[in-house]
């Protein structure tokens, strides 16, 4: 992201820049567990598109292809409410990695 | 009928890298009520969890144009919007037929208390515009306040559960009747765990002539007190306990969209939730005796207007 000062901010708290929210990567929210795509147990019934927050569904061709994580918080709410037999979604420990100094 | 392949290929008006909590409810609720409509769209936004979240200068979460001016009048403010573009309509400035549709926006502080005034003279006047409140029982943005929209019992920081308290000791304002009560063509109550009744109200909600309301039942994990992952759970629950009926009022015409096979104790959607954790005490009983009481009262007044 480049410095912005006062002096190029639109008067009126104005953003024609619309959805440029995608640069935040809510993804570096996550921690501790993220859900992980099971591509052969979907039944592309989209559950998990409609019902995540965070827009972390890669939707491609007409059909769900995976997780986006750059976005996903790992609420968990698509493993939850995966129907398919076999989840498709299911939830895995990830570890992160602490920003230096953070080390104990 | 709309199939969900089809609305996920349909571009976002609404998009990812808000600050959202996890598992919010409120993305799921636009993420339908947004593909309602085809149409360009204005929206005003009262001040609440989806305006500030959405929002952070200098990003902003919205494909389209969208307007925040204060708490109180987001209803105004898009009521205005609306009679701006029909004079300019009139005036020959924009085409006759162009269709514009125009959207106010707030959660519960902002639409059942503060934006009421507002929302209440917005729709007596008659303006075209839809207005959707998610209701997520508190005031979530700035810590969990009460609400005249937060249950009877629940915990909130203004109205804490302790020695001398069972929680909040009032029960929830009926905001959907109070917009009835205004005589308006169309007003519904839904949930986002059935995606097709929210869609379709949506839908209905735009394509009304005239002012339309939508309540909506919004889960919130951070005012809740539940696992995050259960949100989508909690709103099945809401409806099959009959704490949130799903119903619209047509032209007076009221139908109740979904009716339990078997109506739920109350007591299976407060427990999970944390803000309802003291009900369980023993000396709290009453109170549950008398939170269940309402809700089966509610419930058979909804069915008698039914089927007048």
């Amino acid at each position: 992201m480049s410095k912005e000062t006062w002096k190029e901010l639109t008067i009126g708290t104005i953003n024609l820049d619309a959805g440029n929210s995608v640069k935040n990567l809510t993804g570096t929210w996550r921690s501790g567990k993220k859900p992980e795509f099971i591509e052969e147990n979907c039944i592309q019934c989209f559950f998990c598109w409609l019902y995540c927050p965070h827009f972390a569904i890669l939707v491609k061709d007409g059909e769900v292809k995976g997780i986006n994580y750059d976005y996903c918080t790992g609420c968990g709410i698509c493993s939850v409410e995966c129907p398919s037999k076999e989840k498709s979604i299911v939830m895995v420990k990830e570890e992160i990695e602490l920003a230096g100094g953070s080390k104990k | 009928m709309a199939k969900l392949k089809d609305l996920a290929s349909m571009e976002d008006r609404l998009v990812a890298g808000h600050g959202l909590c996890l598992g919010c409810g409120i993305p799921l609720i636009f993420k339908m009520v947004l593909r309602a409509t085809e149409d360009p769209l204005i929206i005003a936004n009262a001040t609440g969890c989806l305006e500030v979240c959405t929002t952070i200068f200098p990003r902003t979460s919205w494909n389209v144009t969208w307007i925040h001016s204060a708490f109180e009048n987001a209803a105004a403010t898009i009521a205005g919007v609306e009679a701006m573009y029909k004079s300019l309509k009139r005036k020959g400035r924009i085409p006759k037929d162009k269709k514009i549709k125009f959207l106010g926006v707030g959660g519960d502080g902002g639409t059942y208390d503060i934006g009421l005034q507002a929302l209440s003279g917005a729709v007596e006047r008659g303006h075209d515009i839809v207005y959707v409140c998610y209701d997520n029982n508190a005031y979530a943005n700035t810590g969990g306040q009460r609400s005249s929209a937060t249950p009877f019992g629940a915990s909130a920081t203004t109205s804490p559960e302790g020695s001398q308290s069972p929680g909040k000791l009032q029960w929830r304002k009926d905001l959907t009747k109070i917009l009835v009560a205004h005589n308006i063509p169309y007003a519904a109550q839904s949930s986002p765990h059935r995606w097709q009744d929210l869609y379709n109200k949506a839908k209905k909600a735009f394509e009304t002539e005239g002012p339309a309301f939508l309540n909506v039942l919004c889960f919130c994990p951070t005012e809740w007190k539940y696992d995050e992952s259960q949100g989508i759970r909690l709103a099945q629950l809401a409806a099959d306990t009959c704490i949130w009926p799903l119903y619209e009022v047509e032209s007076g015409k009221y139908k109740v969209n979904y009716k339990p096979k078997e109506k739920k104790p109350v007591l299976e959607w407060l427990k999970p939730q944390g803000r309802f954790r003291h009900l369980f005490k023993e000396e709290n009983a009453p109170i549950l005796e008398e939170f269940q009481k309402q809700v089966d009262r509610d419930w058979e007044e909804l069915l008698k207007l039914e089927s007048f």
